[in-house]
């Protein structure tokens, strides 16, 4: 299994031992931490930011980035809740129109970075501006969902045992995750998104089409930021014009622990499911541990990440 | 044998520049083709028309008898005529097997099939005769594997026509060897290929036939047999009947110290062999063609590049330049990119030309008023066409540029100064000027290193002239005459 070791793999399999370490660590130290339960909470409490850091991910393999998933989601999660709640619409429409505003700001946000060149921090922190603003023009007060099919979604799913089901949310999770490591590494749009990262300025000339996969790459993305606006309206049965306030920094953590390089070239969505369930772990243990307060995971999220850039930083100097 | 790409009366104009005037150019099936030219005489631009980057203004091309157009070169590809950049076209992060299949792989219903990626590639380079393992990401390959899996990819698209543009400039010899088999290879099976490179002896060892290309026109086009060497260079650097009177004798005082020698000197790429002594008022001059190493030759003498073979003693005493150490023993040097490596355009003239004084001085150190004098009367003595230093370097013509940049060094005086092609560019009362200004303080001890590719520059100018080809110095000039010059270089070593 000499193949494991390889230096394109060492990013992942450090997030994978650090994950483990962190989830042996905390379930040694909280009696109850080890449960089926708080393991299935994982991928259900960080469904929305674990839909987004997907999408993240294939960006930032480009060597792009996308600032404006927190808004995009937070814009979505209003869409939703105002179109159920004051146009009584149907649930499943008012999350197309959520999904749907995400797709096409994200299509936008593509063909303006793929057609003319423009630097992608640039771009979609414009897009971060505008979705923020959109959201909060569409509703300034949080709206409740009250809909049957909304409740089910957020508790019901998969039972394991009794009292341990994942729900709705947390399934989409792990579909999106399948369906992105399928894209990733078994499509020619996955390939060349890789190819893209490693060689920006001559993959046009090897044939592969950078345009139109520069595009597809940020409408999947602004895609899986309104998808996860949704997941959040379910979530918390409500939506809200200030929802996912920084969520897109939460997700970047996401997707750089998961080991994927901001550089671009490397990386993979696995990764950036381990990079969830890191934050994941973080967090639960603050709240298991009872008197430090929430800022702590901020801290330890803060120092995690740069022991990741650093160990980034050693793999690409020993040379690719 | 048929013919498989006929170029005929390709016209490619830029503002203000005709690239090409009406080339013809034809690749026979089963031939490789070099193509050469010095700089700007317009290769790139017709490799560029071929491969559909730019649209030719007017002309045909004809592949197998077809008229064709190609629009980019994706579309270039599609018709078959593929190309090798010496810019690899490679992504370093994918493996060996994906770089030459990415864009075509064949599908399965659960997506590429990894297992046939594998399997093609292994065959595209069982086509080359190789024989590696395709799972290593090529960024981690030498550079010649990397060319190879280019030339893999391009042949994977069913190529006729196989571009390669100066394969060989990071290649070893025996890389060189190994490519050479390939191409063999290729021929055999019916490709036509052509080949760019600054290599003569490469040229001789590969090619089936030549065409020269200068100012954008064809000027020669011959099999290697009918067209040697020294005919070839000619024809390159446009001089049928070059003069063979010899330099001006000039009274040399070489009688001084050895101040800067090279033994054996090299590094990998760049230059080797450089064997020289340069003694105050003494100008060696560089001559060689283009890419033949010689502003290699100054950056190891100013301690730019680090060189890895041989020896450089500086005072009789072997050194290890740096730029700063190279300054502070007094050498100095004027770059051939002297818009990008020599001036701060967005500093002063004044700024410019005292720069090194203040690197001397220390960066913490005020120069003196003094100084600001020195510059006034460097703008008087070189004749700077400026009404005043405060203006900025950048409005400045070409020809005034490198005269501050003459002043910015001789302030600092140095013992070796170091010039690479110091009159290009600019006009002839400057060039004319800087000549004299080089002449004149040769008279009074100091020792240049000049690199110009006007030979007869070279020759006016120097007191001893080494020649390099292909990267090595063969020799200093028995004669200092254009002809005697040109002879070595085509020759080659004796």
């Amino acid at each position: 299994m000499k193949a494991l070791w390889t230096k394109e793999r060492l990013p992942i399999i450090a997030t994978v031992v650090v994950c483990l370490l962190l989830y042996i660590a905390a379930g040694l130290a909280f009696p109850g931490f080890f449960s089926l339960r708080v393991g299935v909470n994982f991928l259900d409490d960080n469904a929305f930011l674990g839909v987004i850091a997907v999408g993240l991910t294939f960006v930032i393999i480009t060597g792009g980035i996308d600032l404006s998933v927190g808004s995009v989601a937070g814009a979505s999660s209003i869409l939703t809740a105002v179109l159920i709640h004051r146009s009584g619409m149907h649930p499943v429409l008012a999350m197309f129109g959520g999904i749907g505003f995400g797709l096409v700001l994200g299509l936008l946000q593509g063909l303006l970075i793929a057609r003319f060149k423009l630097a992608p921090f640039l771009v979609t922190l414009g897009g971060l501006f505008f979705a923020r603003g959109v959201a909060l023009a569409i509703s300034r007060e949080s709206v409740q969902i009250e809909h049957p099919l909304v409740s089910t979604l957020a508790s019901e799913g998969l039972k394991f045992s009794k009292g341990v089901t994942l729900t709705w949310n947390g399934i989409v999770f792990v579909l999106f995750v399948v369906l992105g490591v399928f894209l990733a590494r078994q499509t020619r749009f996955g390939r060349t998104v890789y190819a893209i990262g490693g060689n920006p300025t001559s993959v046009g000339t090897m044939g592969l089409p950078v345009t139109a996969t520069l595009v597809k790459v940020y409408a999947f993305s602004g895609f899986c930021a309104g998808l996860g606006g949704v997941i959040f309206a379910t979530y918390t049965a409500s939506g809200n014009a200030l929802s996912g306030t920084g969520l897109e920094l939460d997700a970047i953590a996401a997707v750089v622990i998961g080991g994927t390089l901001l550089s671009g070239g490397y990386g993979s969505v696995i990764g950036t499911l381990f990079g969830v369930i890191t934050l994941g772990i973080i967090t639960t243990a603050i709240t298991f541990q009872g008197t430090l307060s929430s800022w702590w995971s901020k801290i330890v999220i803060g120092g995690l990440l740069l022991l990741f850039v650093l160990i980034q930083k050693g793999i690409e100097k020993t040379g690719r | 044998m048929s013919s498989l790409l006929r170029m005929s009366g390709i016209v490619k104009t830029f503002p203000g520049v005709q690239a090409l005037q009406g080339v013809d150019f034809e690749v026979v099936e089963g031939q490789v083709h070099a193509l050469m030219g010095e700089n700007g005489a317009g290769k790139s631009t017709l490799l560029k028309v071929l491969t559909g980057v730019y649209p030719a203004d007017s002309g045909e091309i004809l592949l197998r008898g077809d008229v064709i157009r190609p629009r980019s070169p994706q579309d270039a590809t599609r018709l078959g005529i593929s190309a090798v950049y010496q810019e690899l076209n490679l992504a370093p992060n994918l493996s060996i097997a994906e770089n030459i299949v990415i864009g075509r792989e064949p599908m399965g219903p659960m997506g590429i099939r990894w297992r046939e990626v594998k399997r093609r590639a292994t065959q595209a380079l069982a086509r080359l005769g190789l024989e590696l393992d395709v799972n290593r990401p090529i960024g981690s390959c030498s550079p010649a594997i990397q060319h190879l899996t280019a030339i893999a990819r391009a042949l994977d698209v069913d190529a006729r026509l196989l571009v390669l543009d100066e394969p060989t400039a990071s290649l070893d010899r025996d890389e060189v060897e190994n490519l050479f088999t390939v191409i063999h290879r290729l021929k055999a099976q019916g490709l036509g290929i052509i080949y760019v490179t600054h290599f003569l002896d490469e040229v001789y060892a590969i090619a089936d036939q030549i065409t020269v290309l200068r100012n954008g026109t064809k000027v020669g086009c011959d099999t290697p047999a009918a067209l040697p060497k020294r005919a070839l260079v000619s024809l390159m650097i446009g001089r049928e009947a070059p003069s063979e009177e010899a330099a001006p004798q000039r009274e040399v005082s070489a009688a001084g110290e050895i101040l800067v020698s090279a033994k054996e000197l090299g590094r990998r790429f760049a230059v080797g062999n450089l064997n020289f002594a340069i003694r105050p008022g003494e100008v060696l001059g560089l001559a060689g063609l283009l890419a033949s190493g010689r502003t290699e030759t100054l950056r190891l003498l100013f301690g730019i590049d680090r060189p890895d073979t041989g020896m450089l003693m500086l005072d009789g005493i072997p050194a290890r330049l740096t730029p700063r150490r190279a300054m502070r023993a007094g050498i100095g040097m004027s770059p051939e990119e002297r818009k990008t490596e020599g001036i701060f355009p967005s500093l002063s003239v004044r700024e410019n030309i005292l720069i090194v004084a203040q690197v001397q001085r220390g960066w913490l150190r005020r120069l003196p008023r003094s100084a600001w004098a020195e510059a006034d009367a460097m703008k008087d003595e070189l004749r700077i066409a400026t009404p005043d230093l405060d203006r900025s370097i950048a409005s400045l013509s070409g020809g005034n540029q490198q005269k501050a940049l003459l002043a910015r060094w001789l302030i600092a005086q140095p013992r070796l100064l170091l010039l690479d092609e110091p009159t290009r560019g600019i006009d002839v009362g400057a060039k004319f000027e800087i000549t004299g200004l080089v002449e004149r303080l040769r008279s009074e001890g100091m020792a240049f290193v000049l690199v110009s590719s006007e030979l007869s520059e070279v020759v006016q100018s120097s007191t001893k002239v080494a020649i390099l080809r292909d990267r090595r110095m063969i020799g200093e000039a028995d004669d200092l005459s254009e002809k005697a010059i040109l002879d070595q270089i085509a020759e080659g070593d004796r």
